[in-house]
């Protein structure tokens, strides 16, 4: 997996509440059996219409927006399982995904591919797209190792959870994997005591 | 304190802490699709790894297959490619696969149960977010990706943070044909689909007690559209005349000892949980959905909320919804035209839900502008409709039943709502392109789902 330490980049608004999986990724792109290529149909039915013609008045097709940053209304991620979702988020290049609450899974499919999810309060949030809407260049410093996030505009910053074996695997680029491996007598031990 | 029962479950498979992080859980059983499964397989192979317990892992094609002509090569070549995959690896791995035309294949969520994989006070996982439904039995079932699929097969152990527990009551009886479906849906309009996130749910109260084993697998279903990790039910006396006799049930000896640790699984009387929520039965009638989210429902005699009674900060997310489903705010559910009809799903797909249809359209006729897609859950739900002479009455009325699968409930096989077209669906979720890019779905139980298939809109199944 990819490190992540400190990220300052422009940010893609999407001031959009309930973006669910099938929003992010449809169904219909699941069929792949490798990882690749997914970010090309990232939001795919709000990205083109039903001639594969891009809908100019979506935010991915504004070139007006860019950056490494995606910044989203409440309950980001709701729905499916799929890790295709954060597949096609970090394969179209996003790194961090803002928003004010995310659904579980997504959250840690995310983590699971180098995606930082920033959870930050809804007035930052409400900031973030009133800065942005303003002024397309602004930008957010998102600093993992000191869990803090930074609406760079207008100076104000905010703290962020994430649990601290998390952070450890992001900051290193380990992945949970390996830590499982490393404990393979305990879950042999376990096995022994359960039958 | 006493413990609840999400919390005795737990407990017994924990293998270790990780300081400051998440807790190493081990897994009972592993349920495998061919969708999001491929990626976690070349993993282990890129790492060089076997899967660790084979033993505990049960793999079948779901999501991609067709509903007609199972038989023949499947005719989307990507779709073929990918559960072709999931044989070979399943080959490759020594995993138990019941592929395209085993009697045992169908929709995970109801093969396993059926089939007695699904046990009280298990530990289970699959790369699929209805896993919820199998706490159903009593068991701590959820919801995984892909990532998280390659550490179970390596490793059988999965690293999680400790949900917290939320206790919803429904007390009281339910009211003439209201069905588990519609308690699920009255609870996420209620809660809204963020509103059990950070929580495991254990359902209980007496409307619950009565209802039967199947309509437990439709509630803990959808668990995940109110944003839950999962939900269970303590078991009871009807999950355990439900489980005995099944495939791969224990038998004799193993049945008693399983029975003496199963009795001990309900929440202490004095147990805390972390948020109780009550809620009457009686105050629960046959829903539908009006927008793009499983929360956006209402009784089925009530209308599409006012804008007024939005929040502000909701209301351009409210708008584009019902702009999508071409509905306006205020209108009343009945009467709305109709032009799909889907059964079937992990939700709604048993051998009951059938019943249930069929007592319905028994003696009418299916609206000639509907088209219904009736898809078991899996060959034993269809063989079960053979048996009790469900097709004659079906097909008396008009309708034909397909072969099992996932089918129209996320349309990556052929079966597609067209563009702009109102589907009720027994399935759980309503999200835009869901069942075909366009397509606008209405989520219902069985009841409603037949109701509508007989009159071409949506009408009360109680008149
Ligand atoms: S029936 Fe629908 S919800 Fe259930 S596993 Fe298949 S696609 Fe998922």
């Amino acid at each position: 997996m990819e490190k992540f330490n400190t990220l300052t980049s422009r940010v893609v608004p999407l001031p959009i509440e309930n973006v669910d999986t099938d929003q992010i990724i449809p169904a219909r792109f699941l069929k792949a059996t490798s990882k690749e290529g997914f970010g090309d149909n990232l939001f795919r039915d709000w990205r083109y219409d039903k001639n594969d013609a891009p809908i100019s008045s979506f935010i991915l097709n504004d070139s007006t927006y860019s950056g490494s940053i995606l910044v989203a209304g409440k309950n980001f991620g709701s729905g499916s399982s799929r890790e295709h979702a954060a597949w096609a988020i970090a394969g179209y290049g996003f790194r961090v995904v803002v928003s004010s609450f995310f659904a579980d899974i997504f959250k840690n499919n995310a983590l699971n591919n180098g995606v930082l999810p920033v959870v930050v309060s809804e007035t930052f949030l409400a900031e973030v797209f009133e800065t942005v809407k303003n002024d397309p260049q602004a930008t957010l410093t998102v600093d993992l190792e000191n869990q803090r996030i930074t609406n760079n505009a207008r100076a104000a910053s905010e703290s962020f959870e994430i649990n601290a074996y998390k952070k450890n695997c992001l900051l290193n680029g380990f992945d949970d994997i390996d830590f499982l491996l490393s404990n393979k007598d305990k879950i042999e031990a376990w096995e022994k005591q359960h039958g | 304190m006493g413990k609840t029962l999400f919390d005795k479950i737990w407990d017994k498979h924990v293998v270790a802490h990780v300081e400051n992080g998440p807790t190493q859980l081990y897994i009972d059983r592993h349920y495998c699709h061919e969708v999001t499964s491929p990626q976690a397989f070349q993993g282990l192979r890129n790492r060089n790894l076997k899967v660790h317990r084979p033993d505990k892992t049960y793999c079948m094609p779901d999501h991609n297959i067709p509903t007609l002509n199972q038989s023949s090569p499947i005719a989307d070549l990507i779709s073929r490619n990918q559960v072709d995959t999931l044989t070979k690896n399943a080959a490759e791995f020594g995993l138990t696969h019941f592929g395209l035309g085993d009697p045992k294949n169908g929709v995970i969520h109801v093969v396993g149960p059926e089939n007695g994989l699904t046990l009280p006070g298990m530990t289970i996982v699959c790369g699929d977010s209805h896993t919820s439904t199998h706490g159903a039995l009593g068991a701590i079932a959820f919801g995984i990706g892909t990532s998280e699929v390659e550490m179970v097969l390596a490793s059988q152990c999965i690293l999680q943070t400790k949900p917290k527990r939320m206790r919803i009551q429904i007390n009281g009886t339910l009211g003439k044909d209201v069905l588990s479906k519609d308690i699920a849906l009255y609870i996420i309009s209620q809660l809204t689909t963020g509103g059990a996130t950070g929580y495991f749910v254990e359902y209980a109260g007496d409307a619950i007690r009565d209802l039967t084993m199947e309509a437990r697998l439709t509630l803990c279903n959808l668990s995940i559209e109110m944003g839950a990790r999962g939900g269970l039910v303590a078991p009871d006396q009807t999950t355990f005349d439900y489980i005995k006799g099944r495939a791969y049930a224990p038998k004799g000896d193993a049945w008693d000892a399983a029975m003496a640790e199963w009795k001990q699984l309900y929440s202490d009387e004095d147990a805390v949980f972390d948020k109780d929520v009550v809620l009457n039965a009686e105050d629960i009638e046959p829903m539908v959905t009006y927008g793009t989210n499983p929360g956006m429902g209402t009784g089925i005699s009530g209308s599409i909320p006012t804008l007024e009674e939005i929040p502000e900060s909701s209301r351009l997310s409210f708008l584009k919804s019902l702009d999508y489903m071409g509905y306006k705010p205020g209108e009343k559910m009945l009467g709305k035209p109709v032009d799909y009809v889907f059964l079937g799903s992990c939700t709604n797909g048993r051998i009951e839900d059938f019943r249930l249809f069929a007592s319905y359209v028994k003696g009418k006729k299916k609206a000639e502008n509907v088209v219904a897609w009736l898809v078991p859950g899996s060959w034993s739900v269809e063989a079960q409709c053979r048996k009790e002479g469900l097709i004659e009455i079906l097909e008396e009325a008009g309708f034909q039943l397909r072969q099992p699968g996932c089918s129209a409930c996320l349309a990556m096989n052929d079966d597609k709502v067209p563009a702009g077209k109102y589907a009720v669906s027994t399935s759980n979720r309503n999200f835009e392109g869901r069942q075909g890019p366009g397509a606008r779905t209405i989520l219902a139980g069985p009841l409603v789902a037949a109701a509508a298939a007989v009159n071409g809109c949506i009408t009360d199944p109680r008149d």
